[in-house]
């Protein structure tokens, strides 16, 4: 009965994740602009080492923009799993002196840069009409897509926070993981351009099934994903791995969440 | 739990244990490396089987000193921390907070505070619209309320958390020494609000230190000493009790700390004060005392001779100011070769609650030179009992009213 207080906490969600994106960038004078500078310097860069230096781009249409969807997706997923994993920890002095459900805090890290992912597919449509890329019929899917990767990031967002209450030296492992999670996934070269045995292991990784599908029902169809890359039963797994990877994470996290007051 | 029970709160058998490791393995490294060593810690027991229930529409007070469990058990009601045993049940909507401001962020304005602090409370933005002239109101901060929340005064900060909180519309108001903050006028406004939640049938739990505004506004009080009850029952009883733990918690430690006590600087070593001591009416060494009673002060003098002297003393309080002073001046003593006694007695205690110290001195009377001084003799407390009695001194006096004829 102590946790009885039906309240809807949604909006609380809403409030904090508002809260936070509104600080992140009102502190700042270019403001968001700030926040896109991060992925589009990326972009700048591995455009120019990627088409001039190593001619991979050739290999794919609208390459550029093709790029530039891939590491806006992957800087979702960094920045929302790093903002997450601290969300418990740097509220310490609100656990310690309010009860509500823990999983607000984490959720609402995420919701911040779900936030900014959307303003940057914004930026990616921008890029897309200039190169003159028209979407597939099938682009509306990315809702679907969106909201898998919502799912699989806030799971792993859930298992590094509750982690990261008891570990500090999580933080620095994550970002080696993180590290390597970046050249496993197919962001910079062309899934054609690894071998296929090792192509339908990458593929495995939700990670890199979304951001195929996007690529697919976005920009080109002539790129791999999972249904070209795996047969039937074997492509159902990267779908599922990312409800599987929520389901540990809340786990994980409501398992902890009751003793966060005591060990912040 | 059924309906009108009339019981708010019901805390059943509640016990918190506190493990305390040894060595805390803050790092997944140091973790992974520790595996197979055995984990050892301290068990800190912080609450033990306690067990009270609280009325529905009841101010109801937790008393008890630093580190007693009163915080945890606060913690525990609004299921911060999760009891190790026993259960906690309530009837009615819970204020899940224990400190006012909680959720504020220092750079948004105080509008955006009260939605962000209020959503934090677990009130909708709907409500928050609803009540937001209220809030506003109650603060006195309509001409501020769009200014950064870093830039209020402490006391403002406190006005606006307040006002968010009485507009929270919990049924049940859980309060950690919410009072220290903010000015006098602001305390008694707070007070009166509860007052008003009371009238309205919901419960308010305040947990403080401050006994004065237990016994003021509390209906019940429970006294909690080491993690248990100690005492449960009407704030005059339970506050009486805090007060006589009080004193003889800070007897023992006084003793503790005085070893000889008292700085002494001897002129004369062929005169000289042996042994200063506070006694009570029954001649038991004491050195806390309440206001009113017999203070009895004991001076041992040793000389090597036969001779009159003259013997003073004095009660400081101990922010330095001079309370009183006493000496036998104009009227010399006799003391004898060896060990002599004299004592100085006080039948009525008139100092009010405070730390004072005693001086002792043996002076000549003529030159007023200090034969022989011990300063800060003996600390002594004093705790008083009496209401609408404020500052160092008791004074004995009646009000009458006059009845002016034409």
């Amino acid at each position: 009965m102590n946790k009885a207080n039906s309240y809807n906490y949604s909006g609380l969600i809403k409030e904090l994740a508002l809260t936070d994106f509104k600080l992140k960038y009102k502190a700042s004078f270019f403001g968001y602009l700030w926040s896109l500078g991060k992925p589009l310097m990326l972009f700048g860069v591995l455009l120019v080492v990627f088409t001039k230096m190593f001619k991979l781009g050739g290999a794919i249409a609208n390459y550029p923009v093709y790029l530039l969807l891939g590491i806006v997706l992957w800087t979702y997923f960094v920045e929302s799993t790093f903002s997450s994993m601290s969300s418990i920890v740097g509220k310490g002095e609100l656990i310690r002196k309010v009860y509500f459900p823990r999983i607000v805090l984490t959720i609402s890290a995420s919701v911040t840069a779900l936030i900014t992912l959307f303003l940057n597919l914004m930026v990616v449509a921008i890029f897309m009409f200039f190169s003159g890329v028209s979407p597939s019929v099938f682009s509306p899917l990315m809702v679907l897509l969106m909201i898998e990767f919502f799912i699989l990031t806030s799971g792993v967002s859930l298992f590094l926070a509750a982690l990261f209450v008891r570990f500090r030296d999580v933080g620095h492992i994550w970002e080696v993981c993180a590290q390597a999670l970046f050249y496993a996934t197919p962001i910079l070269y062309p899934l054609s351009f690894v071998p296929d045995s090792l192509g339908q292991v990458i593929m495995l990784s939700p990670i890199a099934q979304i951001i195929q599908d996007s690529r697919y029902i976005l920009i080109t169809t002539e790129t791999g994903t999972v249904f070209s890359t795996l047969s039937f039963p074997v492509n159902l797994i990267p779908y599922s791995l990312s409800f599987v990877v929520f389901i540990i994470g809340y786990w994980i996290f409501q398992k902890e969440a009751s003793r966060f007051a005591e060990e912040i | 739990m059924n309906k009108d029970t009339g019981i708010a709160i019901n805390v059943d058998s509640v016990s918190k244990l506190f493990r305390i490791p040894h060595e805390k393995h803050a790092t997944l490294k140091a973790a992974a490396l520790n595996v197979f060593s055995k984990k050892s810690y301290t068990e800190f027991s912080a609450l033990e089987d306690i067990g009270f229930e609280v009325r529905k529409g009841e101010f109801f007070g937790i008393i008890g000193r630093n580190g007693c469990g009163k915080s945890t058990l606060l913690k525990i009601i609004a299921g911060i921390y999760l009891p190790t045993s026993g259960n906690v049940k309530f009837d009615g909507r819970i204020s899940p907070f224990l400190e006012l401001g909680v959720g504020f962020n220092p750079e948004l304005t105080a509008r955006e505070n009260i939605f962000l602090g209020g959503s934090i409370l677990g009130l909708t933005r709907k409500e928050l619209e609803a009540s937001f002239d209220k809030i506003v109101e109650f603060s006195e901060l309509a001409e501020f309320i769009d200014m950064k929340f870093k830039n209020f005064s402490s006391g403002m900060q406190v006005r606006l958390a307040f006002a968010l909180a009485i507009y929270a519309h919990a049924e049940i108001l859980l309060m950690d020494e919410v009072l220290a903050v903010g000015d006098s006028n602001f305390q008694s406004k707070c007070l009166k609000e509860f007052n008003k939640y009371k009238q309205e049938g919901k419960t308010v739990v305040l947990v403080t230190h401050d006994i004065d505004i237990v016994q003021r506004y509390c209906d019940r009080v429970m006294l909690l000493r080491n993690g248990r009850i100690s005492k449960i029952g009407n704030p005059e009883d339970v506050c009486n009790a805090y007060k006589h733990q009080n004193m003889s918690d800070e007897e023992s430690r006084i003793n503790q700390q005085e070893g000889t006590g008292g700085e002494k600087s001897s002129a004369d070593s062929r005169l000289r004060l042996s042994e200063i001591k506070i006694l009570d009416s029954s001649n038991y060494e004491r050195l806390v005392f309440e206001t009113g009673e017999t203070f009895v002060i004991s001076v041992q003098i040793e000389s090597e001779f036969e001779q009159k002297i003259d013997l003073g003393g004095s009660i400081i309080s101990n922010n330095g100011r001079y309370i009183a002073g006493f000496s036998t001046k104009g009227e010399q003593i006799p003391v004898s070769k060896g060990k002599n006694y004299y004592t100085y007695k006080i039948n009525s205690l008139p100092l009010l609650n405070g730390d004072y110290y005693l001086n002792i001195a043996i002076f000549d009377s003529r030159t007023f030179a200090y034969v022989d001084l011990v300063e800060k003799a003996r600390e002594f407390k004093v705790f008083s009992n009496i209401e609408n009695k404020d500052g160092l001194i008791l004074l004995k006096a009646d009000w009458e009213r006059i009845s002016v004829d034409d």
